[in-house]
């Protein structure tokens, strides 16, 4: 029996932690029939995590499950996988597209519920051999498509389609259910060009006034108050506002989004080097990364600083270190040290004292079958031929000299290993980070970026991570690069804050600005 | 109670660290010898063919491991390696070197046969950088072409020793050409150690000594700092791009070694056992290969010598052991069917364990 009183969706007190992690504690939401609610927060602040417990995701349960209460229609329930969810009238759109490109958008919409006809083969060999009905197909797929207000045709083939109408089938598909009651849109505007994110907006109307209830999750801010109902802002774990749509505005979302409990953002000793000279230079550059595509950076670093880039995930802060680095194709001109510095090489950035600690850990920053020794000493034996023995025609690897740097920088960084042989994939994630700087370091660079230093690391090891940088800064005048997307760990490691939003440099503030200056340059640009 | 439930941990953990495949095989091998006595199969016999067979395998079974070290993973494209040995050795008869002795005539085979390896080795290794993943498929195909082409060059090239071609109409090699008087017994002859001169049994010093430099050389390579680069380009190929490391020519440089290893490895399989073979003979030597090396403990991403060594004893023990000993007792020789088991079988289960591991990343 359902109770017609009962808000449609009623979440209580979830808490879910990974690995004694606390990403979520205490979240209570109610969603009425009809109902747009506008999820916003910064990227960690636990919107996903949320969404996928609502949806009976196998991580949630995989990782032991989360605690509280779901109600759905004033009945608990509890799913133990989509498929429970979408039978419970859920829908959920992701931000990358699960379509069959060869397939027409009627067949994708359709796909796995066809309606089909009984044909003779069907006759003698059973339903399974039923044939497809083309007819109703296309019906039933032009009235999900009519249901969000849309003008797309039906039997077009998804591969010839704009990046827009694959949005649009996508959530046509989920509207073609009968029973959706609770669409789950999870960014779907960040694909979109203006002109189809109206449109989409448009269309959640439409589904809102038809009864469907949406949960609309999405960093253009301004979308949420267009569109919204009721907001919800979530930071670390906690909502911390949730309001009507109507009584707010962008600049005191953002403030709800960055700002910290701690009037925190003491930005610890931020110093003033207007006066130090550029010694990296970088115009125009463009980098060609998946998700994190950089357009046009122009950016000057002063010699001695540690600078720091922070930005909302997919705007492009990535890029920039691995663009410059030659990971990922790019262009534009970078000069370090008044020379210019060839792009798409790295060797050749190694060779003029570059160095890189990369986000990407397990994939790119460590040999993770090979002992501490090689990981620590690699990069600076092939680079600059340290701890090797030379004949002349052949170089020897210096076991000794090998095995002295590494346990050097094992005490220096409190590594905690079973000693200098131990495998890097036997480590910790904090302590393969700090095994991925005690690499940086040997290689004793005049100029370090560090990606992502402390994601997914615990917070002693964050602790340990940004102090060591630190250190190394003031104490052998390197001039670092971090990018974070945790804003109050640069306002605390860093003297200058450059904002990436839209593939661009925002805008540089020094470290001591208030968050919400940050905040606000998050989103001006966000594509 | 608690000390023995820790003793069959470690146990346990030993196991599992050694294989249980491995261990069967070991075990397999160590039943072979004991029971080889018992039903009266002279065993001296038997273990100086052991020493006789590894020291004409080992090299060939070296010849792996640079491209599994560099992340090319199993050289099932060794044929091609085989074919520049061939073309090596049938050169130097062919060119009279048997003149300069035994020596002479083997190590002119080894100078000939160099230039192919390098030239074959290069394309090999181009062709195996365009289609990084699927390098043991390529490599089986490339292996199987080359035989066949060689085919029709053995029958076309110019070759007129009369040792070596057919005789009745003087043109086209034979299938099987004795190496008496050119480099039979060239290092397996030096400094040879009488085990039973009767029954023609000697310890192949100068083969073994052979192996053991070249296996040396590998060691000693894969400390450099070359070496260092190559295990690092297969351990982990975006490691070692962000540390400057240009990953196409580690696997280029790791493709000509294999293969010139591989045409070294042939001439030292042909001068132990007395005959060369050509045609479709080079395509046997590929699984027995792969799967010693697989045996002796290697992984598809991981080899070293001692992988080498361990594992070319075992396989080339149950290969001459079993037809003796089986014989004895069934009298029915299953040796063939052993073998192939062991060869596939290693093979397929190391295959299903370098998946696992990838999955599991």
């Amino acid at each position: 029996m359902e109770n017609h009183n009962a808000p449609l969706l009623e979440m209580r007190n979830i808490k879910k932690d990974f690995f004694g992690n606390q990403v979520l504690t205490d979240i209570n939401l109610t969603l009425q029939p009809g109902e747009v609610l506008g999820l916003v927060g910064e990227n960690g602040a636990g919107k996903s995590t949320l969404m996928k417990i609502l949806f009976g995701m196998d991580v949630i349960r995989e990782t032991g499950g989360y605690e509280g209460e779901i109600l759905l229609n004033g009945q608990p329930v509890k799913f133990n996988s989509p498929f429970d969810a979408l039978v419970a009238g859920i829908g959920m759109v992701h931000q990358e597209f699960s379509l069959i490109p060869g397939f027409t958008a009627a067949e994708n919409i359709l796909l796995n519920r066809e309606p089909t006809k009984k044909g003779i083969a069907a006759e003698a060999f059973g339903p399974r051999l039923n044939t497809l009905d083309y007819k109703e197909i296309n019906r039933r797929a032009e009235a999900a498509i009519d249901k969000m207000g849309v003008k797309i045709s039906a039997d077009m083939t998804i591969s010839d389609m704009p990046v827009g109408h694959k949005q649009f089938t996508e959530i046509a598909r989920e509207l073609s259910k009968e029973q959706l009651r609770l669409l789950i849109l999870d960014e779907p505007t960040a694909v979109l060009t203006e002109k189809e994110a109206e449109s989409l907006l448009q269309s959640i109307r439409s589904m809102a006034a038809q009864g469907i209830s949406v949960i609309f999750i999405t960093h253009r801010l301004h979308e949420i108050l267009a569109v919204c109902d009721k907001v919800v802002v979530m930071r670390d774990g906690y909502v911390v506002k949730e309001s009507p749509a109507k009584e707010i505005d962008v600049p005191q979302i953002t403030k709800w989004m960055v700002g910290r409990e701690v009037a925190a953002g003491s930005a610890a000793e931020v110093r003033d080097l207007s006066g130090a000279r550029t010694i990296l230079s970088v115009r125009k550059l463009w980098v060609d990364m998946p998700g994190e595509t950089v357009r046009n950076v122009n950016l000057d670093v002063r010699e001695g600083e540690i600078l720091g880039i922070g930005g909302l995930a997919g705007q492009g802060k990535l890029g920039i270190p691995n663009g410059i680095m030659g990971l990922y194709e790019a262009g534009g001109t970078v000069e370090f040290d008044g020379k210019p510095i060839p792009l798409n090489s790295p060797r050749k950035c190694l060779d003029a004292s570059l160095a890189f600690v990369s986000e990407d850990r397990r994939g790119v920053g460590l040999l993770l079958d090979e002992s501490l020794e090689w990981n620590v000493a690699f990069s600076a034996m092939q680079i600059q031929n340290k701890f090797l023995y030379d004949f002349g025609l052949f170089k020897w690897r210096n076991e000794s000299a090998i095995r002295s740097v590494t346990n050097k920088y094992i005490s220096d960084l409190q590594i905690k290993c079973t000693g200098s042989k131990q495998k890097a994939k036997e480590l910790s994630g904090g302590n393969q980070q700090k095994v991925c700087l005690a690499k940086a370091f040997a290689l004793e660079p005049k100029f370090l970026f560090v990606s992502e230093p402390t994601r997914g690391i615990d917070v002693g090891a964050k602790a340990l991570v940004l102090e060591a940088l630190k250190r190394f800064n003031r104490e052998n005048g390197v001039t670092v690069v971090v990018i974070s997307s945790e804003l109050e760990e640069l306002r605390q490691t860093c003297d200058r804050i450059a904002i990436v939003s839209g593939g661009k440099i925002a805008g540089i503030l020094p470290a001591s600005e208030p968050s919400e200056a940050f905040g606000a340059l998050m989103v001006s640009q966000v594509i | 109670m608690g000390k023995t439930l820790e003793n069959q941990n470690r146990l346990l953990g030993y196991v599992r660290s050694f294989g249980t495949p491995r261990l069967i095989i070991t075990g397999f091998v160590l039943l072979l010898f004991i029971t080889a006595p018992i039903v009266g199969v002279d065993l001296t016999m038997q273990i100086g063919n052991v020493i006789n067979r590894f020291s004409w395998n080992a090299v060939l079974v070296l010849a792996l491991v640079p491209m599994i070290q560099s992340g090319c993973s199993l050289n099932f494209g060794i044929p091609l390696g085989i074919l520049a040995g061939l073309l090596g050795g049938t050169l130097s008869i062919q060119l009279g070197f048997e003149r300069f002795g035994v020596m002479g005539c083997f190590f002119a085979a080894i100078l000939l046969a160099t230039p192919f390896a390098v030239l074959a080795g290069g394309g090999y290794g181009w062709l195996l950088n365009k289609i990084k993943g699927g390098e043991m498929m390529i490599a089986t195909y490339v292996g199987l072409s080359a035989i066949a082409f060689m085919c029709m060059m053995w029958l076309l090239l110019p070759y007129t020793s009369p040792t070596m071609v057919w005789g009745l109409s003087g043109e086209g090699l034979r299938t099987t050409i004795s190496l008496d008087g050119f480099y039979g017994e060239a290092l397996a002859g030096f400094l040879a150690i009488p085990i039973d001169p009767e029954n023609g049994l000697y310890f192949p010093t100068g083969s073994i000594l052979f192996f053991a430099l070249l296996a040396f050389g590998i060691w000693a390579f894969f400390r450099s700092k070359t070496g260092t680069a190559m295990t690092a380009a297969g351990s982990n190929p975006q490691f070692a791009r962000a540390s400057g490391i240009n990953v196409d020519r580690m696997r280029l440089l790791s493709v000509i070694m294999s293969t010139w290893l591989g045409a070294v490895g042939i001439l030292v399989y042909q001068q132990g056992f007395g005959f060369m073979q050509l045609y479709m003979a080079p395509n046997n030597m590929t699984l027995p290969t792969v799967s010693a090396i697989l045996i002796g403990g290697a992984a598809v991403k991981k080899a070293s010598i001692p992988n080498v060594i361990i594992g070319t004893i075992l396989y080339q023990s149950i290969v001459t052991m079993t037809p003796t000993v089986a014989t004895a007792i069934i009298q029915t020789d299953i040796s063939e069917v052993i073998r192939m088991i062991v060869s596939n079988g290693m093979i397929l289960y190391a295959l299903t364990r370098d998946m696992k591991g990838e999955g599991s990343r």
